[in-house]
């Protein structure tokens, strides 16, 4: 495979620790955006943000982030910023240390790395308690400053590894404007989430884990589509919804037509959604019902998530 | 590929390198490391290590101030030559560098932090160098002062003979002596402390294997001996130990080597266990679990 400077290329990547499998054959390629690595513990998110940025190597096959590899850490980590999972900080160190040091291993001199880690301590909301011993910090206070030592040099790929866990309502959303507001300039942002509904509503595309394969890959609705076996569900608001789940029965893909408490909306599940469209715009036209809403009602992550992986972690 | 054009493709790769940024990184990482490890309570047995002797030299000269009967120039010779020799580079030393070096990555392994340095635009190459350097800064400066200090108290309670014998004697040359050696001591159980720890998750066990092997050196073949630290330092000493009896062939010089051919042997021995480290975290794997 021809490595390419936009993308991020996982070239049939194996990573087994003796005998137990960490990730097994992962083959795709990501463009710049929000992709969201999501899976149960397990699955091999964590192996396979790692693999991305060398600190564990592959048993096979090989990775490439805008054409560079880890063996070229000079040029690869100019680019890459990695937010980990471990809460571990050097002994002894404050927040402003803890960016400023790497800063100046990465060349920069000492004002350029002053203006840097100031402007990642903003970026991050941490400035006020920047001089303060991180081994004091919160839990969401050093989950915050990682990801300002993961932005501070103002990499073109940016990997948190659930970034999310430990933050107030606030800085959630204050890090997922980040988050977006970095993919907006055209970079790269790899996230792995237990939040689905988060992880939802900020990724550009999805790639489903379970038990070291990726399960499902591309954007949420497409990867929704794939999913054939499962019928769609379909919330439709109308002014008569008993004559339409009645119409909807007479069609042999739609396995349920369940209507709602509320009394005005109908739940239809189906194996053929465009079919289903069809059959509405039959029934709004010939002026059978009034028709308020349609939605999908399981266009999301969460439900693509349980029924390609299971509650229980098993691919379904 | 003739060699020539393979030396000229090495002399090109080399010329392309930035040096410059290498250096630079070596200088930001022995500034972190050596703030991280000299001062710290974590580090306090290493300081004993280095002023225990110190302390019990003190302890004598107050001492000895008080009491008419006093030893001679001679046997006070002796005395240090044994606290250097025996003490220091055998143990002391020793034991200083396994915990400064060995701690230097699976100490970072440890307390879940080597990531970081992994995740800067650092070649691993630099990272050791870096780190062996902090390393050897710490060690070397511990050191150094420790046997300054068992020197001046050895010979500052003989007065005026003491003073004539450092400065018009062999006294001077005898302390340049042993602080080279004890500098190159720190250099080369550094290097191989270093190198273990990157081999070993535990490199306890075989750090007394390399204690029993710098002891039992001396009654292996001359080649063999040149793979022990204590072959070259010994070569170095100006004062040989009157040690009589069967515990004589460990301080016995087999086949004696000039100054000049043991520091720059150890240097070479040094060298080349950095060389093999830097090829040994090229496989170091952040596996922060299975440690």
């Amino acid at each position: 495979m021809t490595p390419d400077t936009r993308q991020i290329v996982f070239d049939n990547i194996s990573k087994f620790y003796g005998e137990v499998l960490g990730v097994n054959k992962v083959n795709f390629s990501l463009e710049p955006g929000i992709t969201s690595l999501v899976g149960p513990n397990g699955s091999g998110k964590t192996t396979l943000m790692n693999l991305l940025t060398g600190l564990i190597k592959p048993s096979h096959g090989a990775i490439y982030v805008l054409g560079l590899t880890p063996q070229q850490p000079i040029e690869f980590f100019r680019q890459v910023g990695y937010c980990t999972q471990f809460d571990s900080f050097p002994p002894g160190s404050n927040g402003y240390d803890f960016i400023y040091w790497p800063l100046r291993l990465h060349g920069f001199g000492h004002d350029q790395a002053t203006k840097l880690t100031n402007e990642a301590l903003e970026r991050a909301g941490m400035a006020q308690v920047a001089r303060r011993r991180v081994a004091g910090y919160s839990k969401g206070m050093r989950q915050r400053i990682r990801l300002a030592q993961a932005i501070a040099h103002h990499p073109s790929v940016l990997v948190l590894d659930e970034p999310l866990n430990g933050l107030d309502p606030m800085a959630r959303a204050e890090s997922i404007a980040l988050f977006e507001a970095i993919a907006k300039q055209g970079m790269h942002v790899i996230i792995s989430s237990h939040i689905l509904e988060e992880v939802d509503r900020i990724s550009d595309r999805v790639v489903l884990m379970s038990s070291g394969y990726v399960v499902a890959e591309g954007q949420i609705k497409e990867v929704r589509r794939e999913v054939r076996d499962h019928p769609m569900q379909i919330l439709v608001r109308c002014s008569d919804p008993a004559k339409l789940a009645s119409a909807a029965f007479e069609l042999d893909h739609v396995v349920e037509a369940k209507i709602l408490s509320d009394g005005q909306s109908v739940l239809v599940r189906t194996r053929d959604a465009e079919q289903f469209s069809l059959l509405l715009n039959k029934i709004v036209s010939a002026g059978l019902v009034e028709v308020d809403a349609v939605a999908p009602a399981d266009d999301d992550v969460n439900s693509i998530y349980q029924y390609l992986i299971g509650s229980d972690g098993s691919p379904a | 590929m003739s060699l020539q054009q393979s030396v000229a493709r090495a002399q090109s790769s080399l010329k392309e390198q930035p040096w410059r940024l290498f250096a630079s990184q070596i200088s930001v990482l022995v500034r972190t490391e050596v703030r991280r490890n000299l001062f710290t309570r974590r580090r306090i047995g290493f300081h004993l290590l280095a002023w225990i002797p110190v302390l019990f030299l003190a302890a004598h000269f107050v001492f000895s101030r008080y009491h008419t009967e006093s030893s001679s120039i001679e046997d006070d010779t002796f005395v240090l030559a044994s606290i250097i020799q025996v003490y220091y580079f055998r143990l002391g030393i020793f034991f200083a560098c396994m915990g400064i070096f060995t701690w230097l990555f699976r100490g970072e392994m440890v307390q879940r932090t080597l990531h970081y340095q992994f995740l800067v635009p650092v070649r691993k190459e630099v990272l050791v160098v870096g780190k062996f350097l902090a390393g050897a800064i710490i060690s070397v400066a511990l050191f150094e002062a420790a046997v300054f200090a068992c020197f001046c108290l050895i010979y500052a309670r003989f007065g005026a003979e003491g003073r004539a014998y450092v400065f018009d004697g062999p006294g001077l040359s005898q302390l340049g002596s042993y602080l080279l050696a004890t500098a190159l001591a720190c250099l080369g159980y550094g290097a191989v402390f270093l190198a273990l720890s990157l081999l070993f998750k535990n490199p306890i066990i075989p750090g007394a294997m390399l204690l029993g092997w710098e002891t039992i050196a001396p009654i292996f073949p001359s080649w063999a001996q040149h793979l022990s630290v204590t072959f070259y330092l010994k070569h170095l000493c100006p004062v040989k130990l009157p040690i009589e009896g069967p515990m004589a062939i460990f301080t016995v010089v087999a086949e004696p080597v000039s100054p000049f051919v043991a520091v720059f042997g150890l240097l070479c021995l040094t060298v080349a266990i950095l060389v093999l480290s830097c090829f040994l975290i090229h496989r170091l794997e952040i596996t922060y679990t299975a440690e």
